[in-house]
């Protein structure tokens, strides 16, 4: 039987001490999961090993870890794919879940964090007039749009793995920004422009995700937060018009039109039009601030006013011109979602 | 070896130095360029937020002059074209009724995107295409002594899957690889995978400014000389916006951050000049200095 060795970080509040590593050896096959390790040695050398778990199998969300430094469920891991994954010599490392105070070993606080932002975001259906006589009918193309946010078991390992809440604790975050979306998506719900209107203009909502991709890697069941979040971004600024006060809106529109406009970024243009154009009174105090870097960049000739004022890589631009008129001109743009729609072309090949 | 190349927009706008060094590497690799100079924006992720149909046609047109310049590999030199343009190919690829759909928005130019395309970032190339052995004999100048610290950028270090990051192609480690094959030595740091914040810069400054800080600083604290970037966005708020950055996390951190093809060539023997580190904002002195120590030694 191969053997395994846990290194685990403990932490035990009662006692007054600081956190420790603490190693386990467990002798288990590969294919069994970290988490079955963690249990073993909790039954075999120390009761005290502090874990949520309850499903052991990717269904309840109980026993997010961080497993050498990624965010997985330890029951959804196995052991011999967690030791080749191993920076430290073929020790595994087990540790609590980023972004959360820790309770005690590898349990933190997730009413601290993670439903309190669940809560933040009115997590339940508000339907607009009176209940009708029977049912309510959804059409089926709705329901499947909302499937993928609905898929989340709540294990908060998105939570734990987003590098936007690591230096902003106030963001909503990952998992009650997608659970935001199952309800903006759902027809049967009378409170969509409230809802983006309200995720928008906080400084913590939408606007606040920085495309980091750490929530689509970390999740277990492949709802895919960030894409989540960019649909609700698609339903404030294109279906609602909603000028936050952020400027995510503002830098949406500026970035599409500057593209539209040149083929190729002019990021001397963008910024300022991103706060509402050059001479907006946004504009003026942003630019002031930026002021030393504008002067050391233009010190350096990294940035010339020549560059500054004509784009000289502007290429091509009016077939670019043709084809955002053309595609924008659609009343219905396409969507895929390959969740939803699977890899057609892998399937038929596998048949 | 000939590549269709993409530069991408940044690299020919506020970091020029990148697409200027690129230049000047290829050729000491025996890399033809065969660059793509009508493609346009990858849009960065933000054009797909406002509509996938117009991010997705810009990239398969992308793909579709890649293509028709008759080379079998398309290499760019960023991390957020790699992960835009991957995203894209992904919905490309994996459904033919959109790909067409897609691909008649390209008619009127007399384009089409046939799958796949390989599009490699210029790391990825290194490793998978020359080889680090071949890159090993080509180091005229190692980079002994000096202290690197690799900051790889999202868009090429996540989502695994859709990146083809496994365990046979280890794409989460190739600039560590990089780094030692140069001669170099790797710091390790607790920011090497996480965000550079420039996507939120126009929206939570503070916010964004402060992942900046926080990554520069942890390299600092780590000795290293210089960090190395393959993504020009990173650049942008690690090193363009450092001085705001220095304000946000209240410590001086004057940490230099080069370009990947700026680190390849000053190991494969050119000058810090003509690899534009002049146009930095945070002055690579460490750097500067350590390749004059080197040409010191060497001509003792």
């Amino acid at each position: 039987m191969p053997s395994f060795t846990l290194k685990i970080r403990r932490y035990l509040p009662e006692s007054g001490d600081a956190p420790f590593w603490q190693e386990f050896d467990v002798d288990l096959e590969g294919h069994r999961s970290v988490l079955e390790g963690i249990l073993t040695a909790k039954a075999r050398e120390d009761g005290s090993i502090g874990i949520r778990c309850s499903c052991r199998a990717a269904i309840c969300g109980s026993c997010g870890v961080l497993i050498n430094g990624r965010t997985r469920l330890a029951c959804n891991t196995h052991l011999a794919e967690a030791v080749r994954e191993s920076p430290e010599d073929g020790k595994i490392i087990v540790e609590p879940m980023n972004n959360m105070p820790v309770l005690k070993d590898l349990i933190v606080d997730m009413d601290a964090v993670h439903w309190k932002k669940i809560q933040r975001v009115t997590p339940w259906l508000l339907p607009e007039g009176p209940p009708p006589e029977r049912e309510y009918v959804v059409p089926h193309e709705n329901m499947v749009d909302v499937t993928q946010s609905m898929a989340c078991i709540q294990c908060g390992a998105c939570v734990s793995a987003c590098l936007s809440m690591e230096v902003d604790p106030l963001f909503i975050g990952p998992a009650a920004l997608a659970k935001a979306y199952r309800f903006v998506g759902d027809p049967r719900d009378g409170a969509q422009y409230e809802r983006v209107k309200d995720l928008a203009e906080d400084p913590a909502g939408i606007y606040d995700c920085t495309h980091c991709f750490a929530c689509i890697d970390a999740c277990p069941k492949g709802v895919a937060p960030m894409s989540q979040i960019m649909r609700l971004r698609r339903v404030a600024s294109r279906d609602h018009d909603i000028e936050d006060r952020n400027n995510g809106y503002r830098h949406e529109h500026a970035f599409v039109e500057n593209i539209e406009r040149n083929g190729l970024l002019h990021e001397a243009d963008l910024l300022p039009d991103s706060y509402g154009g050059k001479l907006h009174p946004r504009a003026v105090p942003e630019l002031i601030d930026s002021l030393p870097v504008v002067a050391k960049g233009l010190a350096r000739r990294k940035i010339t006013p020549g560059k500054a004022l004509l784009h000289p890589h502007r290429r091509h631009y009016k077939d670019v011109r043709k084809l955002f008129k053309k595609v924008q001109a659609k009343d219905e743009p396409l969507e895929l979602n390959l969740y939803i729609v699977g890899y057609e072309e892998e399937e038929e090949a596998a048949r | 070896m000939k590549v269709a190349y993409w530069p991408g927009c940044v690299s020919r706008g506020f970091t020029p130095e990148l697409h200027g060094a690129m230049e000047k590497v290829a050729p000491l690799l025996d890399i033809e360029l065969v660059e793509l100079d009508r493609a346009a924006c990858c849009g960065a992720g933000v054009i797909a937020e406002h509509s996938q149909e117009l991010a997705d046609t810009l990239n398969a047109r992308t793909f579709a002059l890649a293509q028709q310049t008759g080379e079998a590999l398309m290499m760019n030199i960023c991390s957020t074209c790699q992960g835009s343009m991957s995203e894209c190919q992904e919905r490309l690829d994996a459904n033919a009724e959109y790909r067409m759909a897609i691909n008649d928005n390209l008619r009127d130019e007399g384009l089409r995107y046939e799958k796949p395309v390989t599009n490699k970032n210029l790391a990825w190339v290194l490793v998978e295409e020359i080889g680090l052995d071949e890159l090993a004999a080509r180091v005229r100048r190692p980079l002994s002594g000096l202290k690197v610290g690799p900051f790889y950028g999202c868009y090429i270090v996540r989502p695994r899957e859709r990146l083809g990051i496994d365990e046979e192609r280890p794409r989460h480690t190739y600039l560590h690889r990089i780094i030692e094959t140069l001669g170099g030595t790797v710091i390790d740091y607790a920011g090497q995978y996480k965000c550079c914040g420039f996507p939120i810069i126009t929206m939570n400054k503070e916010a964004s400014l402060r992942q900046a800080g926080r990554h520069l600083g942890d390299a600092v604290d780590a000795h290293a000389d210089c960090l190395v970037t393959p993504c020009p966005l990173c650049h942008l708020n690690l090193d363009l916006q450092q001085p705001l950055a220095e304000r946000v996390v209240g410590r001086e951190l004057n940490l230099p951050v080069l370009h990947l093809p700026q680190l390849l060539g000053l190991a494969l023997g050119l000058e810090p000049k003509e690899l534009g580190l002049g146009r930095h904002v945070v002055k690579p002195t460490s750097v500067i200095d350590w390749s004059q120590s080197v040409v010191a030694t060497a001509t003792a």
